[in-house]
């Protein structure tokens, strides 16, 4: 099944791979906004696990540490986010900002004697036989543990969101925090926990660039990919399974023009490199106009401080 | 335990002491991060904050300063009108940078004029191309109601890419013998933008950074347009109800920062850069963001803010060259300055109560 020189069956097998790390960021971000924080400091967030799971999965020898290392990195960074918005109620726009401001710094700080270094490898999940089912066994059954994690999480996501107990308080804290807090939830402990997951999500997703997707260090690795999970969740509307099919379509994209680029295609490498960005634009614009849907599911209290004057 | 208590006004005093707050926090904060990498923590300071003015070297540094506060400045006081109103223009770099190639594109195509018109015709383009790519998220927010946030970003990466096309395409020099990059402006003397003052390293980037800081400061505090812009952030509802129109205030906003932004790239390129490379932009866009919070969007507050950023530049090349502090420490030092400066804002709008001795009740 080949088109123009791509093979469609690795093509669908390395966009699952490529969508890992916006996958995890976008669903941990979608999970803040839930609660009502926009944090704006994905990539930083990103970048910090990027360089924090390097370190660890070098140091240790073990990718699974290193996923954590990443994770842990990731919320560290979002801890400083929920202090200063929680807790000093800063603006969140502005905070967001300078946490990637900052972790784009921190992050080269702490990677300058890390370039060129291999990390240990990830492998594959052992799935024996079923690996060799043609077509299904290259798709289905030849990832890594993480390309399945991130799977789960989303079922994971959609389930704690939709059904469950925790699930309504999150939502209740994002639509009304007044109202929320007006029961007796503690509004703003329940955003500092939210932040942290989203931090932690983001951290795990730049691990994942720089141990599985590049596999090495190099400053800006993440290249404006928490961005993109920003943008995935207004396309998913706040919904985990359209993040997935928003982080599926921007991989595929990404690893399309990359295939592009690697098959001598007639259209220049330079305007391939800029499509990921451009239709993110796009679509966007799509999910935003209209009869307005996507603002219409946006969580009411997105954005707003909450302090309690009572 | 201790409480927030909402200020019924703003404090005065705290909005001023703020900013001086937060660079002392910042200055103990990265000593800390600098002691954490090897360095005598207050040897560092001192090179970054003292020398440039008042060190051996200070005769050329200090010319320095203006030619990185210019760009700042210019770029922080567009970005200020627009935060003030709640528009949210982060993608400054991508208009500093489509600025610099339309303004460079201009005096390009004319090589080698000698006219005297080339400057003024590449001031305009300059601030067109800025403009332009500040447009295109306005236009969707107020056509669209897409988040302006997202798209001026996106653009950034979009217009790195148009950048290395020019320098690597279709604004390479034709006698660089196939390297990269543009003719150099240095050698062009009708499209250079020359040092005024010898020494003093102002140049019309500078001047046009002054002029910005005065019609900026007589706009909010004069004009019905820069009242309409700070009662649209503080008040959004009661904009309404004065008349103001959302979308005219979003187009203008932006519009003015990115054609501000084009300046700075034209005259940066044109100047103090020298021709378009892939790498002549230095991040000036996003640093604008912390200049902008550092003044407290507030013209005047801007000018100093962006000499002080200024000088963490200068100080910070001068550290990393004599005493080996690795370029991405400033980095990070300028990003934890922004932490510290929105952090410690609470105390202008927030007084501290103790509640130890006191009835809890009612608290929380």
């Amino acid at each position: 099944m080949d088109i123009g020189g791509i093979n469609l069956v690795v093509l669908v097998a390395s966009l699952m791979v490529a969508a890992v790390p916006i996958l995890l960021a976008a669903l941990g971000e979608l999970v803040v906004e839930k609660a009502g924080v926009l944090n704006l400091g994905v990539e930083g967030m990103m970048i910090m696990g990027a360089i924090c799971g390097f370190i660890t999965a070098v140091g240790t020898g073990s990718p699974l540490l290193g996923f954590l290392g990443g994770a842990l990195g990731g919320m560290v960074l979002s801890l400083v986010f929920a202090f200063l918005t929680q807790v000093l109620l800063a603006n969140q726009v502005a905070t967001g900002l300078a946490l990637t401001l900052f972790g784009l710094g921190l992050s080269s700080l702490m990677g300058q004697n890390y370039n060129g270094i291999k990390p240990p490898l990830t492998g594959a999940v052992p799935f024996g036989p079923l690996r060799d089912i043609p077509v299904l066994g290259r798709i289905v059954f030849s990832h890594d543990w993480v390309v399945y994690f991130s799977v789960a999480m989303v079922v994971l996501l959609w389930w704690v969101l939709k059904a469950t107990r925790l699930g309504l308080i999150i939502r209740a804290v994002g639509e009304s925090h007044e109202a929320a807090h007006a029961l007796g939830y503690k509004v703003n402990r329940i955003r500092l926990g939210a932040i942290a997951f989203g931090g932690a999500m983001a951290g795990m997703g730049g691990a994942y660039v720089s141990l599985v997707r590049v596999p090495q260090w190099v400053d800006g690795i993440t290249a404006g990919a928490g961005w993109i999970a920003l943008a995935i969740v207004v396309f998913a509307s706040w919904k985990p399974w359209r993040a997935l099919i928003g982080a599926y379509l921007f991989g595929g994209i990404s690893v399309l023009q990359l295939n592009l680029q690697a098959a001598g295609s007639a259209i220049p490498v330079e305007y391939l490199s800029m499509s990921p960005y451009l239709i993110t634009i796009l679509v966007l614009v799509i999910m935003s106009s209209g009869r307005g849907r996507a603002a219409l599911n946006a969580p009411a209290a997105l954005g707003q401080n909450f302090h309690a004057a009572r | 335990m201790i409480r927030l208590e909402k200020r019924p006004n703003p404090s005065r005093f705290w909005l001023y002491a703020t900013p001086v707050v937060a660079v002392a926090l910042t200055m103990i904060a990265g000593g800390l991060m600098f002691a954490a990498l090897g360095k005598n923590p207050f040897e560092v300071i001192r090179t970054i904050f003292w020398d440039p003015l008042f060190g051996e070297f200070a005769w050329y540094l200090r010319g320095q300063l203006l030619v990185k506060a210019g760009p700042l400045v210019l770029i922080a006081v567009g970005l200020s009108l627009g935060f003030r109103a709640g528009i949210w223009n982060i993608g400054a770099e991508g208009q500093y940078i489509m600025g610099a190639i339309c303004g460079a594109g201009v005096g390009l195509a004319f090589y080698p004029t000698e006219s005297r018109l080339i400057f003024p015709l590449m001031i305009l383009a300059g601030a067109f191309g800025g403009w332009v790519w500040a447009m295109i998220p306005a236009i969707l927010k107020t056509r669209f109601n897409t988040n302006e946030i997202l798209v001026s970003l996106m653009l950034v990466y979009v217009a790195q890419t148009i950048l290395a096309m020019a320098s690597t395409g279709f604004l390479r020099n034709p006698e660089g013998a196939g390297f990269p990059g543009s003719r150099n402006f240095s050698s062009y003397p009708a499209a250079q933008n020359p040092e005024l003052i010898a020494g003093s390293g102002l140049h019309w980037g500078g001047v046009a950074a002054l002029a910005v800081v005065v019609l900026a400061y007589v706009l909010l505090q004069k004009h019905i347009l820069g009242f309409q812009i700070k009662l649209a952030g503080q008040a959004p509802r009661a904009a309404r109800f004065h008349g103001v129109n959302p979308a005219t205030l979003v187009v203008l906003c932006m519009g003015i920062s990115g054609a501000l932004a084009g300046l700075a790239g034209m005259f940066e390129v044109t100047g103090p850069a020298g021709q378009i490379s892939i790498d002549f932009n230095s991040g000036y866009g996003f640093t604008a963001i912390i200049v902008a919070f550092l003044g407290r969007l507030n013209p005047v507050g801007i000018l100093l803010g962006g000499l002080l950023m200024a000088l963490t530049y200068i100080g910070g090349e001068m550290a990393s060259t004599n005493l080996g502090l690795p370029s991405s420490a400033i980095q990070a030092f300028q990003g934890m300055l922004l932490f510290f400066l929105l952090g410690v804002d609470v105390l202008t709008n927030f007084r501290i109560r103790s509640l130890i001795g006191r009835s809890t009740t009612g608290a929380r």
